[in-house]
């Protein structure tokens, strides 16, 4: 059940998608989030849903993973949906009493739950396909320029290299910590809403302890290794572009290229 | 009363890239008041066999049978099931919550449905039998050392008295007295409360003293199945699957290997003397 949550996780395959230098990603991932905020009309929807399935298809991740990984901003998804089904002025199409629905609202239901998924989809193939050491130094390098105006680069991308790291390691210990309490006779599935919540009290309580534990281990492990911050700190793995990289960068470019001339000139 | 398994296959997560055939086939039948060891190495799917022992695993294929009813019946009652089958999971002094010892422990049997005062008598008994003195039963859990903690953890198991108790490692990261203390509470336990008991272990060293049947695993299925004594025969295979039999039974077999006639079958200490002496004695009559 828990182990269904996907987001942020590395998928290992040894697709072109997971070969590329992480920069290349991330900037992907950019310019891909761009897109979907860019683009209008059908024609535009085309052209994303077109990048989405060929970077699917690429990363070598199986659909059916990807699309599991839905499910846990599944309640954003409909809550959206409704919002803007329901709340869009407009004429209305169809009415019962204070509840109407217009086309506008379809519109935008429509297109904004399109937009949270491919959104979501979109950006888990970069986690999907990089393990969380390779997505660090990316974001590293990448970011290194913020350095001179005082930005902690190299801080800031170990938190969050860490962060992903314990994902798997939380959702892990939530899943033992759940069947310790089922085996000693817990229910977290039924009763109203009041008894649930207290029901995830023997659930959050050790996992708190747990994370705080885990938290401070790492912290002391990291000083036994003497870690004191990104300073003269050199790479055993340096990242280097090949050429691939360089053809990604031209196909990201063509295809931001795209979606633009599309919003400009194609209008349907 | 019984626990059957029938050809049990268990994979996790099926269809992925992370696909794991963690148990293979795994057959075996558990009697009443049977007091068992399973041993093997680390990932042999010690774990995951007894998560399927009370219902919280269920099979990607096979049966399990508890007192002759199939547990993966449509009607059967799994929640009643984990009240039965007691599992101690490994380190379960991880799952403690409440303010106090003795809150945590009424936990498992308010769970059940207890009236306050049938919780809390069942509590007070738990915590007798896993033998925590009751200077701590009112502390939090947080102020106890690792091996008070763990039997803390034991005793809200044992509070819902489960027929079967099952416990995954409970040495664990204990000292050797802390150990010693926890293994003997155990084996008392099966001696005054006639419990059947399951004790999980990678160390022969642990159960051998103890358990009168071991059950070998080995990368997901049953390697051997038998009383100590002849489990211990198979030196080399156990030998092959990571594992090592109790010291003083390699010593007697290397003995025994070099000329001196001592039993083999010798899994304790004591015994171990006796064998010793035994050879002596036979080599001044000669
Ligand atoms: N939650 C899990 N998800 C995926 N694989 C698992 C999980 N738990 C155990 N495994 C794998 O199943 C195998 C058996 O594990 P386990 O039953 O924990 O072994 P043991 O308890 O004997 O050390 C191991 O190879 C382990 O990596
Ligand atoms: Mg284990």
């Amino acid at each position: 059940m828990l182990r269904d949550i996907t987001i942020g996780q590395y998928y290992p395959s040894d697709s072109i998608l997971h070969q590329l230098d992480p920069r290349v990603k991330l900037m992907g991932t950019l310019v891909y989030v761009l897109s979907l905020f860019f683009f209008r009309g059908v024609s535009g929807f085309l052209a994303v849903t077109l990048g989405l399935a060929v970077l699917i298809r690429l990363s070598g991740v199986p659909v059916g993973y990807m699309v599991k990984g839905l499910k846990a901003i599944a309640v954003i998804l409909i809550l959206t949906g409704m919002f803007n089904l329901l709340l869009t002025p407009g004429e209305p199409l169809i009415s019962f009493g204070a509840v109407k629905i217009t086309e506008e609202g379809i519109k935008s239901a429509a297109f904004m739950v399109v937009r949270l998924t491919y959104l979501v989809l979109g950006s888990s193939v970069l986690t999907l396909t990089t393990t969380p050491n390779r997505l660090t130094d990316g974001l590293e390098k990448a970011l290194r320029p913020l350095n001179r105006i005082g930005v902690p680069v190299h801080e800031i991308s170990m938190i969050m290299s860490i962060a992903l790291r314990f994902i798997p390691i939380l959702v892990e210990e939530t899943d033992k910590i759940m069947k310790a309490q089922l085996a000693r006779g817990a229910d977290f599935e039924s009763g109203n809403l009041i008894k649930r919540a207290k029901s995830m009290v023997p659930l959050l309580v050790p996992l708190f302890v747990s994370a705080f534990r885990r938290a401070n281990d790492l912290a002391l492990a990291m000083e036994a290794r003497c870690y004191n911050g990104g300073m003269g700190r050199t790479k055993m793995k340096p990242l280097k572009y090949e050429r691939r990289d360089g053809a990604a960068y031209l196909l990201l470019a063509l295809y931001f290229a795209g979606i633009i001339a599309l919003r400009i000139w194609l209008k349907f | 009363m019984s626990i059957i398994l029938d050809k049990v296959d268990y994979v996790y997560n099926g269809g992925t890239a992370y696909e794991k055939r963690a148990l293979n086939q795994v057959s075996l039948k558990i009697q009443d008041g049977e007091f068992i060891g399973i041993i093997g190495h680390t990932g042999s799917g010690k774990s995951t066999l007894i998560q399927h022992l009370n219902g919280l695993l269920l099979a990607s294929s096979g049966g399990i049978y508890y007192n002759g009813r199939d547990i993966y019946e449509e009607d059967y009652d799994r929640k009643e099931l984990r009240s039965k089958v007691g599992l101690v999971f490994q380190y379960p002094e991880h799952q403690l919550f409440e303010p106090t010892v003795f809150a945590d422990v009424c936990f498992g049997p308010k769970n059940l449905g207890l009236s306050r005062k049938e919780s809390e008598l069942r509590a007070f008994s738990a915590l007798r039998g896993v033998g925590l003195p009751e200077e701590y039963w009112y502390r939090s859990p947080f102020e106890l050392s690792g091996g008070q903690k763990r039997r803390a953890a034991i005793a809200g198991v044992l509070a819902m008295k489960p027929e079967v108790l099952i416990l995954d490692e409970p040495t664990a990261g204990l000292d050797p007295l802390g150990r010693d203390e926890i293994l003997n509470q155990i084996a008392s336990m099966h001696r005054e409360l006639n419990m059947t008991i399951l004790l999980v272990s990678h160390s022969m060293e642990d159960v051998a003293e103890y358990v009168n049947r071991i059950i070998v695993m080995n990368q997901g299925s049953i390697l051997l199945d038998g009383a100590p004594k002849e489990v211990f025969r198979y030196r080399q295979e156990l030998e092959a699957a990571g594992l090592s039999v109790p010291q003083v039974t390699e010593l007697m077999q290397e003995l025994r290997d070099r000329g001196i006639p001592v039993s083999p079958e010798v899994t304790t200490l004591k015994e171990a003397k006796e064998a010793v002496l035994q050879a002596f004695s036979k080599h001044r009559q000669a």
